[in-house]
């Protein structure tokens, strides 16, 4: 079999050497090259494109590694995991699936065989360890021009606690757990106090009893808020940014979509009142200002995944601003960017994701929804004034109660509406055609994240064998991998929980019994065996095929 | 910047013309400090860096004067003086430094003595994007005897009712009893937005007021207002359940048609949107919070004028007095010590060592207090002079009183540069500025000014 092998190989070898003269001939001849002659031919493309890629990479490899400031692992591992990674981008547009299964194990025998040759044109023969051995010095060289000129750039980028974007290749990277899920450690709960304390933003202290199982989160009160320990006149902090803080914690904001909006919004309110001091660029000096303020609006209410994207995409966009652009030029630029941002990822996302949806919903369905997703509201609005003919129940769950909101935009504008609470679902469901769901965040395992019950609703859809369709913007992707609801969530205030029926309220002094604990979790996770479809902008893929769109949009950008 | 403070102090004191015919209200000494110098160290300890104080030429020039102040208050204070011919309301003064005002403002009273949590006001302010947002607390029984009050206080007059919605915070409602000649009537507009009201008596007005900068601006336009609380801020409440189309019921309008127009564009002002609406708009829509529920409409009925309140409750969130009566000043007088960690008796007093001086009494500076004498539960002014055997209780004993031997002070309020002849007997009584009172006397209950203090009104 090996023999078979090698003496494919090798006339492989030969016949494409001897390919190449065929397929010279023939062009300089005229004639139309054969199927084969064609498939040869774009091979041996390939392998020269991948030949002169990896050049390119070992220089482009030097700025991601620094971001992680690990020691470089051996540049031969992601050589060797290169071609295959690199393959699958350039795989999905070949137009041949037949040859796809060639080209991969190709490269492992002849990349020592054709590299020569292709490079034997210009440049003396040199063997492979050579070759690593030269890449490996320039990736040095390169990295260390790069860390002289950046020296002077302060520390947070590297010692920011939220996980950054991660390496494109599979490197063994560890990366840090972000800081607000490690709030039962002291010495991570002291460094985030000493970076508020130098970024001149308060602490907001943890309030009441947490029980033991989520005790490494944070969990706020609404009636303490973080205003009352800055000065009224809030000078360190944008006067808008504080507002939006304010709405953040009592929830007068609260929705993926909405609280992104109302911070691009605050953000472009920031951006307008800006002005560069003198000796600094526009270009690093925002992103610097805008650090306090994230942290704050952290500290009001966590971030979303949907935020952390939003602002990951301002960062890059005040970063590329080049130094000698004006500042008014500079301002104006970003506001537009900030609008087209909405514009595209929210607004127009939302019309395309009708447009996949209506195709779902037919005449005489029962739709279910669970609390408020203003997407989910605006694709059935949207279809009821298409005159499909649909009814919906709207599955609420305390202590939010946000079903009552969808429940009234549903119903002004004259769509038939069944209102239960989650411990009725299983007598619902066997009337229910369709279960339509919101996300707040679709992790990178398929996994959706989204309000405390929707994995409950997706289990008994399951049950009852109705599909589940979850609707979600591309932009709510997140990298992150969960797969249960304990490692990263957000603790509600418990004094929610507490109800006032005829003037009494049981739970008042829930605190002075020891042994309780109230609990409001406020996200829970719904595995994708669970769901049926996710509706994108960009089409209707499978749960598994988030890694995909992450992917191709980290290509794009 | 996010808010600027403005600080009434033009005030004339209407209400305690005996204490205030020589002094400005402002400087009527409470603990021994100004009036003035509560709003300020408010303002002062809530973080604010500059004020604008308006106040007349003469407050101003007493101001300057202080050491107290000029110690005390580290913020820098921009003071505007205003005519003091010209009568002016506060809402006219607010007029009277539109150029000053860049921001949306903080309206303070110089009367007000306080410790409560501004930030509570403020937040509904931030928050709910309002027009209006203010302080009020719940008036307290004053268990001191009031010199000069004849017979029991009437009380029930000049009543205010404030009608807000279930949360306690959105103001629906503001009316006095002395507006009010039939009865109290509820629009129906509101009632359908909020059906459930809830109607309190009782509080007391802070006079503390968040005010958005395009009030300012409607007031450059409606000169016929010259009050904040007399008719800005019932104007502003009942104006939040107004529409835009229909017009405003005025009584007062002569010709009807082009106040009309007048009316609703001024309103246009207090409603004009800020630039980056469609934002704000759509982040609205995509949020899931409503502020009522039970009817179709959307957070805040889409109402863009908003006035919240902040009601202080009984239990510990603090005091809040306003000192416009004399019962309020003695109450202030009373609980000012603890309001501040000063010693209670000043480093330059000079006092005897057979003097007893209560715990919760004060002494001012310069004081000099002589043998066998008995302070409870007063205060005395700077450079007071006590003379042997005299017994003060309970009293308020301003600057620069001498008082001889063998007197017996109780209850009552000595102003400044008053004397008092040996062995009098005082109870109770409102001794006025500069007056000499004869030894020997016997005085209960009674208000002594001079006779040229009696021809003022």
């Amino acid at each position: 079999m090996s023999q078979a092998t090698v003496n494919m190989a090798d006339t492989g070898e030969a016949v494409a050497d001897g390919l190449a003269g065929d397929i010279t001939r023939a062009k300089v001849e005229g004639k139309e090259l054969t199927k084969e002659e064609k498939q040869r031919l774009r091979k041996e493309k390939k392998q020269q494109k991948k030949q002169k890629d990896k050049k390119g990479e070992n220089d482009e490899k030097a700025p991601s590694e620094r971001d992680k400031e690990k020691p470089v692992t051996p540049s031969s591992t992601p050589l060797s995991m290169k071609p295959p990674t690199q393959k699958a981008p350039s795989a999905v547009p070949a137009p041949s699936t037949a040859s796809l299964p060639i080209p991969i194990p190709m490269p492992a025998s002849e990349a020592p065989g054709p590299s020569p040759s292709p490079t034997s044109a210009d440049k003396p023969v040199k063997s492979k360890a050579e070759l690593k051995a030269e890449r490996r010095a320039r990736q040095e060289a390169d990295r260390a021009s790069k860390q002289g000129k950046k020296g002077g750039e302060p520390g947070p980028q590297a010692s920011s606690s939220k996980p950054k974007a991660p390496p494109n290749e599979l490197q063994p990277v560890v990366k840090r757990l972000p800081e607000h899920v490690q709030v039962d450690d002291p010495a991570v709960v002291k460094k985030l106090a000493k970076k508020l304390e130098r970024q001149q933003i308060p602490l907001r202290s943890d309030y009441g009893y947490k029980v033991s199982l989520f005790s490494h989160l944070h969990q706020y009160s609404k009636k303490a808020p973080l205003t009352q320990q800055i000065s009224i006149p809030s000078t360190v902090i944008h006067p808008s940014v504080v507002r939006l803080g304010l709405q953040y914690s009592q929830g007068i904001v609260a929705g993926s979509n909405a609280r992104s909006v109302a911070l691009l919004h605050a953000f472009k309110q920031v951006i307008r009142d800006y002005n560069t001091p003198p000796n600094e660029e526009l270009s690093r000096d925002l992103v610097n200002k805008l650090k306090p303020y994230i942290s704050f609006l952290n500290q009001c209410r966590p971030l979303s995944a949907s935020m952390g994207n939003a602002i990951k995409y301002i960062k890059k966009e005040i970063s590329n601003i080049p130094s000698q652009c004006k500042e008014e030029e500079a301002k104006n630029k970003l506001q537009t960017c900030i609008d087209s941002y909405i514009n595209e990822k929210i607004t127009l996302a939302a019309e395309a994701i009708y447009e996949y949806a209506i195709e779902k919903i037919s005449d005489g369905d029962v739709i279910l929804v669970y609390g408020c997703s203003s997407l989910v509201n605006h694709i059935l609005c949207e279809a009821s004034e298409k005159s499909r003919k649909f009814r919906v129940i709207v599955v609420d769950s305390r202590p939010r109660l946000e079903g009552r909101e969808a429940l009234r935009r549903l119903v002004q504008r004259g769509i038939r509406c069944t209102y239960v609470l989650i411990s009725a679902l299983s007598y619902i469901l066997p009337e229910v055609s369709k279960v339509f769901l919101g996300a707040h965040a679709l992790l990178a395992n398929g996994y959706v994240m989204s309000r405390v019950g929707t994995s409950q609703v997706a289990l008994v859809a399951k049950a009852f064998n109705v599909p589940v369709l979850v609707c979600c913007e591309t932009y709510k992707f997140c990298e992150r991998v969960q797969t249960d609801s304990f490692v990263s969530n957000e603790l509600g205030d418990p004094d929610d929980l507490m109800v006032t029926r005829k003037g009494k309220t049981q739970l008042e002094h829930w605190q002075e019994v020891p042994s309780l604990g109230l609990l409001n979790l406020v996200y829970d996770v719904t595995p994708p065996d669970f769901v049926d479809l996710v509706i994108t902008e960009l089409g209707m893929i499978p749960c598994t095929s988030v890694p995909v769109v992450l992917r191709v949009k980290n290509v794009d950008q | 910047m996010e808010l600027q403070a403005v600080l009434m102090a033009a005030g004339g004191g209407s209400r305690m013309m005996d204490l205030t015919y020589n002094t400005p209200k402002p400087l009527l000494p409470v603990g021994n400090k100004p009036l003035l110098w509560y709003p300020l160290n408010l303002l002062e300890r809530v973080g604010f860096e500059e004020v604008i104080v308006i106040t007349t030429k003469e407050v101003h020039k007493m101001i300057s004067t202080d050491p107290k102040m000029k110690l005390d208050v580290k913020m820098k204070l921009d003071v505007v003086c205003i005519p003091e011919d010209a009568d002016m309301g506060t809402a006219d003064a607010l007029r009277y430094i539109q150029q000053k005002v860049k921001t949306d403002i903080l309206v303070v009273s110089c009367d007000l003595i306080t410790d409560a949590a501004l930030h509570e006001v403020v937040d509904l302010f931030r928050a709910h994007n309002a027009t209006l947002a203010m302080l009020m607390s719940k008036a307290r029984e004053f268990t001191e005897t009031v010199p000069g009050q004849k017979g029991k206080k009437k009380a029930g007059e000049q009543r205010d009712f404030v009608g807000v919605d279930g949360t306690g915070k959105r103001l629906l409602f503001l009316a006095n009893e002395a507006d009010l000649e039939e009865g109290l009537a509820v629009r129906k507009s509101i009632m359908r937005k909020h059906p459930r009201m809830h109607i309190k008596t009782g509080l007391v007005d802070a006079h503390l007021y968040c005010l958005k900068k395009s009030v300012v601006e409607f007031l450059v336009d409606n000169k016929s207002i010259s009050s904040i609380r007399g008719e800005l801020v019932p104007y502003l409440v009942r104006k939040q359940f107004s529409r835009a189309s229909s017009c405003p019921k005025d009584k007062e309008d002569p010709d009807q048609d082009l106040n009309r127009k007048d009316g609703n564009s001024s309103l246009e002002i207090l409603r004009t949107a800020p630039v980056d609406e469609p934002l704000l708009q759509l982040a609205r829509e995509r949020s899931c919070w409503n502020d009522h529920r039970g009817d179709m409409s959307a957070a805040y009925h889409g109402g863009r004028l908003r006035c919240y309140v902040h009601v202080l409750e009984d239990d510990g969130e603090g005091v809040c007095y306003r000192v416009n009566t004399l019962a309020t000043y003695i109450e202030a007088n009373r609980l000012a010590p603890k309001l501040f960690e000063e010693p209670a008796v000043h480093p330059t007093a000079v006092v005897s060592e057979r003097c007893q001086v209560g715990a919760d009494s004060i002494i001012g500076a310069s004081c000099q207090l002589a043998d066998k004498t008995s302070i409870k539960r007063s205060i005395l002014g700077a450079s007071t002079t006590i003379r042997e055997k005299v017994k003060v209780t309970n009293s308020i004993i301003m600057h620069g009183v001498t008082i001889e031997e063998g007197c017996n002070i109780q209850g009552s309020v000595i102003c400044s540069n008053a004397h008092i002849g040996r062995g009098a007997d005082i109870k109770y009584c409102l001794v006025g500025s500069g007056q000499r009172i004869e030894p020997e006397a016997d005085r209960t209950n009674e208000v002594i000014v001079g006779s040229d203090q009696l021809m003022e009104i």
